[in-house]
């Protein structure tokens, strides 16, 4: 019990996980609100961000205090490491969502729906009399191929698909070359070159913003140029579902890494402990592999 | 490390006091003891509303409620008792026990584990706001109520007005709470075991936990998304579940599934664990087999995931996918069978006695038995074209979740109680409690089987006067249920209120593992320094 080493820091009662709840509630609570047009709900949707984002300037700035201080032992860091891996193993799972519902989209939704090949045998066998009548399936009738649908009773209107070239090839250089510089950081940190560490993790913010700012530009001109909106049908959707949540997670990202650029320019970090470094770096690194299957899976393929 | 004895001494002084002291806790009792009052409230929310739900089938026409108030009842009662009552009680007991029987100073990670609690309420606030949107709120849209049933299914699903989307945050609110509490649960585990506590020695109810966390990690995150989707084709245009626009309705009820049945797994996997740790100790034997236990909680974890679609038989998939979703699901009998082989091995002869714990636990090896193969009939898929629907389907998962999560809850209560409070419950109104409790669950439910089988279905407000008779009794014995726990309210009332005898350390004569070495009650700081196992 004499040293940091053999007792695990156990933190005095705190108000920031109830601060959190009141900006969680904030959030969900006004978001509810504002999809069904109630006048009150951006304003409560808006004071949960800002009491979100006075939680974790709060609450992250208590953590840091905390460290300097010497309270953490060996075992309260690897707590953390092990917590940000499962955290980062619970958005692997999120995202997967939503590249299993592509698939299914592209490989299961329409064959079994029109009764083509063997997903369509029950549909053949039990339905086939309401196939031929064409009144109740008569939508997804239509829908020929899963690109070609222009959404609910035509509602979306003709677009174009997103090409693979131009801007996404250029995203993915750029985010692929962030994960080379935070890399660069990452080794600058361990041997203790503060101001490659600086640089590289400042170029790896410049990409990842410079990313973000190219995926507005590519969506305004989907929506300007391509006709390419939310409602054209489940092109539209899965595209803007997949790459909106991606763009969102780097956005997010990319705070954390400015973040922890300013607490390595403060020089926060030493060579054995630098855990929310190494956090962020996974989670950029996440990111980043997101984005490659991303770019395989809704752009090429 | 000056610093560190510091804030060491500064912080086991004792309990703070007052309302900061559970609004700002960070302590793994005060936490869970929050989290199994929470679970107890929400029980009795739920149970009413349950209540109200055999009150209105007592006799066929219409009692009480008009179809979009039952419609909107039988949803929140699933969603009450799921994510309000078993959840959370669950993770109570986890919060309570994990630490103190692998011998941690508290839960790797205080702070976010108040967080994960108290997001409860205001999840549970959300959802009363869904239910009473219709009546309090007005967005100038028709709003039936929320009258899918729990599982929300599109295209109805997208045409509810508002309360569907407070539901949908509702549900988003509890995702982000059960990872975090999983995430929080897992790091306990694996980082801040004793020295000397290896894996396979730590206590089963540990073990179920573990499983049942990385469950969370892996399907909480599916259901956040399906519904996402869902709020999205509300709201935004898009046509994920709306084959008119390329999607596909029937992609939800997978989404859905996939999350839903390790849910299952999710509410039994912890009662498993509290029959791990009460049939040995009122069976005076180690328990029977423990690695085989944990292969096969292994084994159920991933047959769990890959068998999701049993509950959409219905659907019209194709035959080769419906075959193997048949086979994937009769697997999972065999790791079940053999945990409760396992357990009646334990008990084989051992000089039993039979306390409160003990009598739920033998009553979950039987009536969880039965639940499960009435499982195993609906997982027959012609069986299940005649079953799917009926109130067959309401008596077997009934069987499933009442003595497979809530008895092992209840045994669990009984058997922590004394460790929790310091007092011993009262015996004799404990096992009142139990053949009140279990007479009423067991006319409930037995009769539905019969109803469901003679074509009764399931989720609507009226039926047929040749169903009356069965209804009468199931009603009946749904009151003696629900009342019932007053009898546990009171037990617990007279426990924590220190009347009853004192509990020693050990507390049963069988108890063994570092939880029952700590006094009764435990002090608010316990192994500041880890133990040793041998």
């Amino acid at each position: 019990m004499s040293s940091a080493e053999e007792t695990y820091y156990c933190p005095e009662p705190s108000h920031w996980p109830i601060v959190a709840v009141a900006g969680i509630f904030g959030f969900t609570f006004g978001t509810a609100l504002t999809v069904n047009g109630a006048v009150i709900g951006p304003y409560t949707m808006a004071a949960g961000v800002l009491i979100l984002a006075y939680l974790f300037y709060g609450w992250f700035s208590d953590v840091i205090g905390e460290i300097g201080k010497g309270y953490y032992s060996k075992k309260v860091d690897i707590s953390f490491r092990q917590g940000m891996l499962w955290f980062i193993a619970s958005e692997v799972a999120f995202f997967a969502t939503f590249f299993g519902c592509l698939w299914y989209y592209r490989n299961v939704a329409s064959d079994w729906q029109n009764g083509v090949g063997y997903l369509g045998s029950t549909f053949k066998y039990l339905y086939a009399h309401l196939y031929e009548a064409k009144e109740i399936l008569s939508g997804a009738q239509e829908a020929l191929s899963w690109t070609a649908n222009n959404g609910h009773v035509n509602k979306g209107g003709d677009f174009t698909n997103m090409g693979g070239l131009g801007v996404p090839l250029i995203n993915t250089i750029l985010l692929l070359s962030s994960g080379v510089t935070i890399t660069i950081a990452h080794h600058a940190l361990l041997s203790g070159h503060r101001k490659t560490l600086i640089n590289a993790l400042g170029a790896t913010i410049v990409l990842g913003l410079v990313f973000v700012c190219f995926q507005a530009y590519e969506y305004g001109h989907a929506y300007a140029s391509l006709n390419l909106t939310l409602e054209s049908g489940i092109y539209g959707s899965t595209f803007y579902l997949l790459t909106g949540f991606h763009g969102f997670h780097v956005t997010v990202g990319a705070i954390m890494l400015l973040v922890v650029w300013a607490r390595c320019a403060k020089g926060h970090f030493s060579k054995d402990q630098h855990f929310a470094f190494e956090a962020v770096a996974w989670y950029w690194h996440f990111v980043d592999v997101v984005w490659v299957a991303l770019y395989i899976f809704v752009y090429w393929l | 490390m000056s610093t560190a004895d510091v804030a060491h001494d500064d912080h086991h002084h004792g309990a703070p006091t007052g309302w900061r002291r559970w609004v700002f806790s960070t302590n793994h009792k005060d936490i869970g003891t929050m989290y199994l009052i929470f679970a107890f409230c929400m029980l009795i929310f739920g149970g009413l509303m349950a209540m109200a739900i055999r009150a209105e089938l007592i006799f066929p026409g219409m009692q009480l409620l008009s179809p979009d108030v039952y419609n909107n009842i039988v949803t929140n009662h699933a969603l009450v008792m799921i994510f309000g009552a078993v959840m959370p009680a669950a993770a109570g007991m986890a919060n309570w026990m994990i630490p103190l029987m692998i011998g941690a100073p508290d839960m790797a990670l205080p702070r976010l584990n108040n967080l994960s609690f108290w997001l409860l309420p205001i999840a549970a606030f959300t959802l009363v706001t869904s239910m009473l949107a219709p009546y309090l709120l007005d967005f100038g849209t028709v709003d039936t109520g929320v009258n899918t049933g729990w599982t929300i299914y599109p295209p109805l699903s997208a045409k509810v007005g508002a309360s569907m989307d407070f539901l949908i945050f509702t549900i988003h609110v509890l995702g982000i709470s059960s990872i975090l509490a999983a995430i929080n649960i897992i790091v306990t585990i694996l980082n801040l075991r004793a020295p000397g506590m290896t894996m396979m020695k730590m206590p089963l109810f540990v073990w179920t936990w573990l499983v049942t966390a990385f469950l969370l990690i892996l399907v909480m995150p599916v259901l956040a998304g399906g519904v996402t989707m869902l709020l999205f084709d509300r709201h935004f245009g898009t046509s994920f579940f709306d084959a008119a626009g390329g999607g596909d309705p029937v992609l939800f009820q997978h989404l859905f599934w996939f999350f839903g049945h390790p849910e299952v797994y999710v509410l039994l996997l912890p009662s498993i664990g509290v029959l791990g740790m009460v049939i040995p100790t009122f069976s005076r034997k180690p328990l029977f087999g423990k690695t085989s236990l944990v292969i096969s909680m292994a084994i159920l974890m991933v047959l769990g995931l890959i068998v999701w679609a049993h509950h959409q038989y219905t659907i019209g998939m194709s035959l080769g996918t419906v075959t193997y979703f048949m086979i994937g699901t009769i697997l999972i009998s065999i790791p079940v069978g053999l945990m409760v082989f396992n357990f009646i091995a334990t008990m084989w002869r051992g000089a039993m006695t039979f306390e409160t714990p003990m009598l739920f636990a033998i009553g979950i090896i039987l009536m969880f038995t039965f639940g499960g193969l009435t499982g195993v009939m609906l997982a027959v898929i012609p069986a299940d074209m005649q079953y799917h629907d009926s109130m067959f389907v309401v008596a077997h998962f009934h069987y499933a979740l009442i003595p497979g999560a809530l008895y092992g809850l209840y045994a669990g209560v009984f058997f922590w109680l004394p460790k929790w409070t310091g007092r011993m419950y009262d015996e004799k109104l404990g096992k009142l409690f139990f053949w009140t409790n279990v007479g009423g669950f067991n006319l409930t439910f037995f009769p539905q089987h019969f109803l469901g089988l003679a074509g009764m279905p399931r989720r609507i407000i009226d039926y047929n006067v040749a169903f009356t008779e069965f209804n009468v009794m199931s009603s009946i014995g749904s009151f003696i249920f629900g009342i019932s726990h007053i009898l546990m309210l009171y037990i617990i009332i007279k426990c924590v209120k220190g009347q009853g005898e004192k509990a020693t350390d050990q507390v049963w004569e069988g108890a063994k593992g570092l939880e029952w070495q700590l006094p009764s009650p435990p002090p608010f700081h316990t192994w500041a320094t880890a133990p040793t196992v041998k």
